[in-house]
């Protein structure tokens, strides 16, 4: 029997119609998987026992050949989906021992879709980071490592946990939520393939909200095929979200295995920023070669306003989230420290349930919403949003895709760039845009660093138009060729 | 005039108010969650996920409720808003789930309008409306339940209400009254609200400020949830009377929120959170802008009840009523219908007589209520018409009625019954009065000698010989032919 | 503009997050490096653009008028830290 945990979910839903192997056997080598990969610290929460009946009941649908679409796949859910009766603690303190009773939307999906859950995949607290160094659960360490020194490295943020486990082969795909750059940056520090999909094409009901403007859920697998029967799975219109975009969900694997012929790809200037580190500007370039070669027309286009997207993020996002995480107040559900009185009980409860990163988001939050700063900050922000929002109508009114690289760094060491939160934040320059922008975007492993570390690429596309994006991805991927293991893997393969 | 000046050491003082009023906007379920917004029920019984701020839990608008804000725009003959924002209101409170309450700021569904006021003196005055928004309710925090905690129910929370803030246009205590009056009477013709106020379907926040009259407006104190127009009228009384005690002792207003204790009708500050202004209002990022067709507002025109001021006047001009009568009758809607269905056919004037003597005094005697008559509208009606075509006289009708009210039978059946019918046949009546006559030889006369007064008397005879069935009229005159 | 480690002071109190005593200058170091970056948002010309809040085109979707939640206070109460008699408990709240 091949070794299952480096199947693609596609190569496995193909092996289990053919009963080569049984679900339940699938989601024990994976299970073994993550036992043996503990140290990399994926799981807030293992529900190893909860995959195991899970896959006992896909493996009772195969044999009554009734499977559904994605029966038996083992996959990792990011921490920040409510699973019912689990514990759902957005890698938070302040929600340790919380179990939701109601299931998100997108699980439910994927549930009814026969995915079996391994477990609660760690993430940086509430989805606030790109290194997943701020999860109260302990930090994640990627299973790459550099060939120049030995240090841990992060997964990248916020969902560490779910591209570690996907690069791993602890899991076949995981769910993320992008919020700034939160599926596709970890996918490309951990090579593998992620897509945060238009704004409202997922359900946002019963995902833990960060900044609810700008979360999106998505998925990561190993290939961009992967990614296509995934999100098919997670998307759909849903009642329950009035952001929640009432259209039909396209068949996103039907768009794998199409030609790039003719298709306009926008090279955005901006992109190229001074200091940019050259080994992926060079990837870049290589990138768009590859797709010259595939036949797509390249096009030079400009997104003026790409050099403000941070800092409007960092206005709106905490503004958002310092009035989401409110309902933290030990009242009616998790932490409650006790104090002298009820705003001693709140103050004390929120200290000491919050970590570093998610106080100083919630007080610049408070700080730009507060009387007298509302119009200088908050305001300008939502103005300069709509601008950056009105560069990318204006690219697609020349091109179909743009292809930017993911993140201006490959996976760095842990306890780096922890000094000055900027230096973080500047992780997400080039995935923030398009979220302020609620385009969709994808990241996919496009070669390594000379550090022997994955580096990403990445296509954004038009609203709703996930399916080129897919189109141009697989093309992008079958150039690459990317078959590098990490290296804790190499063994093993 | 209305205006009840103050008279304070230093001359006079002009009281200036201005209302907001919470009206829980009648829905079968909560504005944002699928909850149950009756009022009665077990602690956190009608609280879903959503109402309670559990993480991921996200809003979505009850429709109805959208239908209803514009209806009550609409009959508080304001500008309907085709465009409004939903916003977020944060702050921290233990019955407030989600750490903020999603309200309008901004762009409210409903700008300015106006409502006309009955004053009792009989005169009425227009108050404008400035606002009316749609927000959330918070949840009920029980503080009196154990020494050192409070208790949090949340099922009010998330429960659909209509603020409506009146302009600063009432100067007495009594205009303030008149006006949630008006405004209640309005809502429930509405159908928008059921104006329980002891449910708090209907709760005031009173803003009362001082100035000498000519002068700016003064520093006002808001008087949080008032809950009846008795506590409106004397919370007023009380707070203005403070104010210009504090200034003319030299002292100065400072703008605060004061609760009423009803117990001794004085007002108090409420221990203010220093930082509780600061509502960091925002564009709530879970909803869209709520942006209605001009075509759904005027289908909702369209369906307008007749409000309480257009039936008045048309109870005056078209059924003769007296202004007093038509004001009590359409002051509450239960009562208008009511005489709408009992007088149609039959006479203004009577039915409304009979309405607000006999019914009126009939229910307050057994402690019932118009909607627990055991007399229906119709068979009020009924009765009235046996009245006007002579079927009975309106004294055996007072029998009739007390039979009707005791049994709920109809007017005609108890007539029948009793045989009650009036008496018009001439010859039967002639025959009554000679007997009558041939028994009082002696009376008749006495009368012929001039004794008028005696006429009485033989009516009161013939009335009782015929059991009270004689018609009157008939009887007078053939006694006058045969005296 | 920068902030002090007073306006930190004031902020955490209206976030109701209580801060030790070192914290706050920290804090307000954090937090106007932050502001710093986000200053040069005064670079760009937004004269005449509209703000916005959310990407999506639509209508406000809206439910229909039925109850379909609630009457579950087990489920409500479950993760509660202190409960009794179907109520939230928390330490009173003074007036
Ligand atoms: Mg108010
Ligand atoms: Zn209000």
């Amino acid at each position: 029997m091949a070794n299952l945990t480096h199947l693609t979910i596609k190569a496995a839903l193909d092996g289990l119609s053919k009963k080569e192997f049984t679900a339940t056997e699938l989601a024990e080598a994976h299970i073994t998987a993550a036992e043996a990969a503990r140290h990399l610290n994926c799981f807030v929460t293992e529900t190893f026992d909860h995959a195991r009946a899970q896959a006992k009941e896909s493996d009772a649908r195969y044999a009554k050949g009734d499977a559904k679409p994605l029966d038996g796949i083992p996959i990792a859910m990011k921490d920040l989906y409510c699973t019912k009766g689990i514990q759902t603690t957005a890698s938070s303190k302040i929600l340790e021992g919380f179990k939701p009773p109601y299931e998100s939307t997108v699980s439910s999906q994927m549930f009814d879709d026969g995915c079996v859950m391994l477990g609660k995949a760690a993430l940086d607290e509430f989805a606030m980071g790109s290194s997943n160094t701020t999860s109260a659960y302990g930090n994640v360490i990627n299973p790459w490592r550099s060939t120049a020194h030995d240090k841990d490295l992060v997964p990248g943020g916020s969902g560490g946990g779910s591209a570690a486990a996907v690069a791993a082969r602890i899991a076949m795909g995981a769910t993320g939520t992008d919020t700034g750059g939160s599926i596709r940056q970890p996918a490309a520090f951990c090579g593998i393939a992620g897509i945060k999909p238009t704004y409202g094409r997922c359900s946002r009901f019963g995902i833990i909200a960060f900044a609810s403007s700008l979360d999106q859920a998505g998925p990561t697998a190993r290939t961009v095929e992967d990614c296509a029967l995934l999100l098919k799975s997670m998307a759909g219109h849903d009642p329950k979200d009035s952001t929640s975009v009432n259209r039909p969900v396209p068949d996103y694997a039907a768009a794998i295995g199409k030609s790039v012929k003719g298709l306009k790809v926008g090279v955005p200037r901006e992109y190229r920023m001074d200091g940019a580190n050259p080994e992926i500007m060079a990837l870049w370039d290589k990138g768009v070669e590859m797709m010259k070669d595939a036949g797509a027309e390249i096009v030079d286009v400009s997104l003026p306003h790409t050099k403000y997207a941070l800092q409007t993020y960092y206005v709106i996002a905490p503004a958002e989230c310092s009035s989401n995480l409110a309902r933290y107040d030990g009242v009616r559900y998790g932490l409650r420290v006790p104090g002298d009185n009820l705003i001693d009980t709140y103050e004390k409860t929120r200290a000491a349930g919050f970590g570093d990163e998610v106080k100083r988001r919630i007080l610049i939050g408070t700080y730009v919403l507060s009387a007298g700063y509302y119009d200088a900050y908050y305001n300008k922000a939502r103005k300069v949003r709509k601008l950056i929002w009105q560069d990318f109508i204006d690219a697609y009114q020349k091109c179909d895709v743009l292809l930017t690289p993911t993140a201006p760094t490959t996976a760095f060491a842990i306890g780096e760039n922890t000094q000055d939160p900027v230096t973080m934040y500047l992780n997400d320059i080039f995935t923030v845009p398009a979220s302020m922008a609620g385009m969709p975007g994808l990241s996919l492993p496009a070669g390594l660093s000379s550090d022997g570390l994955p580096l990403g690429l990445q296509l954004l596309g038009k609203p709703f138009d996930e399916e080129t994006i897919f189109t141009a991805g697989d093309v992008l991927e079958k150039a690459v060729g990317f078959d590098a293991l990490p290296q804790t893997l190499q063994k093993a393969a | 005039m209305s205006n009840a000046l103050i008279k304070g050491e230093t001359g006079e003082w002009e009281i200036v108010i201005g209302l907001e009023v919470h009206a829980q906007c009648l829905s079968q379920s909560k504005l944002f969650s699928g909850a149950s917004a009756v009022f009665g029920a077990a602690p956190n019984e009608h609280v879903s996920t959503v109402d309670a701020g559990f993480p991921g839990m996200l809003p979505v608008i009850n429709g109805h409720c959208v239908s209803q804000a514009v209806k009550t725009g609409l009959g508080l003959n304001a500008k309907i808003n085709l465009h409004s924002v939903f916003e977020r209101k944060n702050y921290f409170y233990p019955d407030l789930p989600q750490g903020y309450q999603i309200s309008q700021y901004q762009h409210p569904i409903v700008g300015e309008g106006e409502i006309e006021i009955d004053l009792p003196d009989g005169s009425t005055k227009v108050i404008g409306i400035e606002r009316l928004h749609l927000e959330q309710d918070a949840g009920k925090s029980l503080h009196d339940q154990h020494p050192q905690k409070s208790f949090v129910d949340l099922n009010r929370s998330g429960n659909p209400l209509m603020e409506i803030v009146s302009k600063p246009d009432m100067r007495s205590a009594d205009e303030a009254a008149a006006y949630v009056t008006k405004l209640r009477t309005i809502l429930r013709y509405l159908g928008t609200c059921d104006g329980n106020m002891d449910e708090g379907s209907m709760r005031c926040d009173v803003n009362v400020s001082v100035r000498k009259p000519g002068d700016e407006l003064g520093t006002r104190c808001e008087i949080k949830n008032v809950n009846s127009v008795r506590f409106v009228h004397q919370a007023i009384e009380h707070e203005a009377r403070r104010q210009v005690e504090v200034i003319e002792g030299g002292g100065e207003i400072k703008q605060e929120t004061r609760l009423f204790d009803t117990k001794s009708g004085t007002t108090r500050s409420m221990r203010s959170k220093e930082d509780a202004h600061d509502y960091r209002y925002f564009p709530d990022p879970d909803l869209l802008p709520l942006v209605l067709e001009q075509s759904f507002v005027d289908a909702i025109n369209d369906n307008l009840p007749e409000l309480p001021d257009a039936k008045k006047k048309r109870f005056i001009g078209d059924l003769g009523l007296t202004p007093y009568d038509a004001g009590v009758l359409v002051a509450e809607k239960e009562r208008a219908y009511f005489y709408e269905f009992a007088v149609k056919g039959r006479d203004g004037k009577l039915v409304a007589n009979w309405l607000l003597t006999e019914l009126w005094g009939a229910l307050n005697k057994a402690e019932k209520t118009l909607s627990e008559s055991p007399v229906s509208a119709e068979q009020l009606g009924g009765l009235v018409g046996l009245i006007s075509d002579n079927t009975i006289s309106g004294r055996i009708a007072k029998d009739v009625f007390a039979e009707m009210f005791a049994t709920g039978k109809d007017a005609a059946v108890i007539v029948d019954e009793k045989g009650l019918k009036q008496v018009t046949d001439t010859g039967a009546i002639e025959k009554v009065i000679d007997e009558v006559l041939a028994a009082n030889p002696d009376k008749v006369a006495e009368y012929k000698g001039g004794k008028d007064k005696l006429f009485g008397f033989f009516v009161g005879q013939v009335m009782k010989q015929s059991g009270g069935k004689a018609n009157p009229g008939i009887v007078n005159e053939l006694l006058k032919k045969k005296l | 503009m920068s902030i002090d480690k007073n306006t930190v002071e004031k902020v955490a109190r209206l976030a109701r997050i209580r801060l030790e005593d070192d914290k706050a200058e920290q804090l307000a170091g954090d937090l106007n490096k932050i502001l710093g970056m986000i200053a040069e948002l005064n670079e760009v010309d937004t004269a005449g653009v509209e703000p916005m809040t959310g990407v999506i085109d639509m209508k406000l979707p809206e439910r229909e008028d039925k109850i379909t939640d609630g009457n579950n206070v087990d489920a409500v109460l479950l993760n509660a830290p202190e409960q009794t008699a179907g109520f939230f408990v928390v330490p009173k709240v003074v007036e």
